[in-house]
């Protein structure tokens, strides 16, 4: 077998694979905050809340109801989702007008309560969640093993990314949703109803995190705190992208998790904040993200 | 940030004129010595290092408002400072066996050349991506921190001596060091409270106001923004480095991004922009966290609701909520 800089293949691979898996859950949860930001131009601190409140809502249908991964894997985006409207109703709709630092302040007090009650019921040790019956195993590549739940997170975060931006770039739908972006006033004047798409919207980003989330359950234990800290990343990889394009999300998503990946096998000590230094090295060359418009 | 909604359109509500005259107004100076005459006596009352956190937490919310309530800058990430110099001013009096305002002082120069680099960067964004900016170098210092070799790691620096005040004065009992954590965190006060109200408090204020007119009157903008970034580093350094005095202890905790959420919680509750508020707001924060302790978990979601209560009902603070009752800026 060859080595690449005196690295074993078997190793690179590996880390390539998991670095793959967290730029899935880079891409995902970033095209979410980058779905919500566009349309309510707020940036959803409660992001990683929601992403581990969907990862706890798979456990709890397993674990109380009796219901499996593949349900779970809609009704928990579905559940989750709803929470979220109900949140954008009543809460984060009344600061539209305001400074959009507020919805962020407002968002983290939400990921404060979210993550503050499940601690409390849950503790921080973590809750195991088997992988399903049907991907259970693995596939010999010949120069890897790949296990056939990482695979399917890759196939499926990729699924989902690339039905958002197909609805949002090539549909009616998307039409309307970019247009409202761009001038919710005339929008509306057409006789569309702006503030429900905006709650649906909201909801839908939810639900992406959601998503994330159940996908996530098996491979990381479920915790209380399991998004917090993958939020902070997130948002990097958001300054890194700039938020103005769909595409631009998913791509700096997975970009960074394989860099990361990378960055575990040559200079391990660096992985944890790789994506930081990016962050620096894009601010100074250029500042409004690699896909981002400037603003 | 304004603390007045900035609907296009509305005017800002109307506020009593500032002052001309040079100097504190007369009720600004009554509350000071108020508030200076209590502090004298508080350690006769209550635990001193109790008092002696709240004043740390007072001087932390202060430097934090003078970036966002005077600056219009939403940094998440104040804890790296705050952190960052708590570790070195301990790692300072334990290792080498500096006197400890030579602990502090190296403390908040690192804080302040480490607000200088991520200030530098961070500035090139507004808004919204100024703050996840500072969250992420945040999360970044963390790391650095959870790995370095001389912060311990999960253990933190612990049992930080108490040397003597300039090796002679003997800093042992917490009654002697009480009048030196006064002295930095009022003085450190007193000194955030002479910058917001100098001229270049008011450039800022412009800034904040109107970033756009501002820098068609020929402001530098960047380099204000830059040096009222570096001056909030450095205080909120002061009270870290204080802060590791007191409790002998430098830890992850201080470095983590609760620390930035806590200091934004304490700022926003007591009224942003305001002189007094983040002082009430520290106060009120830590006294709950000290009486809630028992409550484990449960003081988070706590914080989470005074978050969602503040920001959805009651943007002002209480100092803001006051001073508009008395008509007079608090």
């Amino acid at each position: 077998m060859f080595e690449l800089l005196g690295v074993p293949p078997q190793v690179l691979m590996g880390q390539l694979l998991i670095g793959l898996i967290n730029g899935s859950f880079y891409a995902v949860l970033s095209l979410g905050l980058a779905v919500i930001f566009g349309l309510l131009n707020i940036i959803n601190f409660a992001h990683g809340a929601q992403y581990m409140m969907g990862a706890f809502v798979a456990w709890m249908l397993l674990n109380y109801a009796g219901i499996g991964y593949w349900p779970a894997l809609i009704l928990s985006p579905l559940i989750v989702g709803a929470i979220g409207i109900a949140l954008e109703r009543t809460m984060i709709a009344r600061l539209y007008k305001l400074d959009h630092l507020y919805g962020l302040l407002l968002t983290f007090g939400l990921a404060l309560i979210i993550q503050g009650i499940f601690r409390n019921y849950y503790g921080v040790s973590g809750l195991p969640y088997q992988i399903p019956g049907t991907l259970q195993g693995g596939q010999n590549l010949g120069f890897m093993f790949l296990p056939n739940y990482r695979g399917w997170v890759i196939v499926a975060s990729l699924i989902v990314c690339f039905g958002t931006w197909f609805m949002i770039e090539k549909t009616r739908l998307g039409a309307y949703l970019r247009a409202a972006t761009e001038n919710p006033e005339l929008v509306g004047a057409f006789g569309i109803n702006v503030p429900r798409m905006i709650t649906l919207t909201y909801g839908f980003g939810v639900g992406l995190a959601a998503f994330a989330g159940v996908l996530a359950a098996p491979i990381y234990s479920v915790n209380p705190n399991m998004g917090a800290d993958l939020i902070i990343v997130v948002f990097a990889v958001v300054v890194i992208g700039g938020m103005g394009s769909i595409m631009g999300a998913i791509l700096t998503g997975f970009g960074l998790g394989i860099i990361e990946g990378l960055t575990r096998v040559f200079y391990p000590e660096g992985s944890a904040v790789v994506i930081f230094v990016i962050m620096a090295i894009v601010l100074m060359i250029k500042p409004e993200g690699l896909f981002g418009k400037s603003a | 940030m304004s603390v007045t909604d900035n609907t296009p359109g509305t005017q800002p509500a109307a506020r009593p004129p500032m002052p001309r005259s040079v100097g504190m107004p007369m009720h600004h100076k009554i509350i000071f010595a108020v508030l200076l005459a209590a502090l004298i006596v508080l350690p006769f009352l209550v635990y001193p290092v109790f008092a002696m956190k709240v004043m740390c937490f007072a001087l932390f919310a202060c430097a934090f408002n003078l970036l966002l309530g005077f600056g219009g800058l939403l940094s998440f990430g104040h804890a790296a400072y705050f952190g960052m110099a708590s570790y070195v001013a301990a790692h300072c009096a334990k290792v080498w066996g500096l006197t400890p305002e030579l602990a502090i002082l190296a403390g908040t120069a690192v804080a302040a050349a480490l607000g200088l680099v991520i200030g530098a960067l961070a500035i090139r964004r507004q808004g919204i991506y100024f703050a996840m900016v500072t969250l992420a170098f945040a999360q970044m210092v963390y790391f650095f921190a959870l790995q370095a070799g001389f912060t311990g790691g999960e253990d933190g620096i612990q049992s930080v001596p108490r040397n003597d005040l300039f090796g002679l004065i003997p800093m042992r009992s917490n009654r002697a060091l009480y009048w030196v954590v006064l002295f930095i965190t009022f003085g450190g006060i007193l000194a955030l409270y002479r910058i917001t109200h100098s001229p270049f408090g008011q450039v800022l204020k412009a800034i904040r106001e109107n970033e756009p007119r501002a820098v068609s009157l020929g402001y530098r903008v960047n380099r204000y923004k830059l040096i009222v970034f570096v001056l909030s580093a450095a205080f909120a350094g002061l009270a870290g480095a204080t802060k590791s005095q007191v409790f002998q202890l430098a830890s992850l905790t201080d470095v983590h991004w609760t620390m930035s959420g806590e200091v934004v919680l304490m700022t926003l509750l007591g009224g942003m922009g305001t002189v007094f508020g983040p002082i009430v707001g520290a106060a009120v924060v830590v006294t709950m966290q000290n009486y809630l302790a028992y409550l484990g978990a449960w003081v988070t979601v706590i914080q989470g609701i005074i978050f969602v209560v503040g920001v959805l009902l009651f943007r002002e603070g209480i100092v803001g909520v006051l001073s508009k009752w008395l008509r007079k800026p608090l």
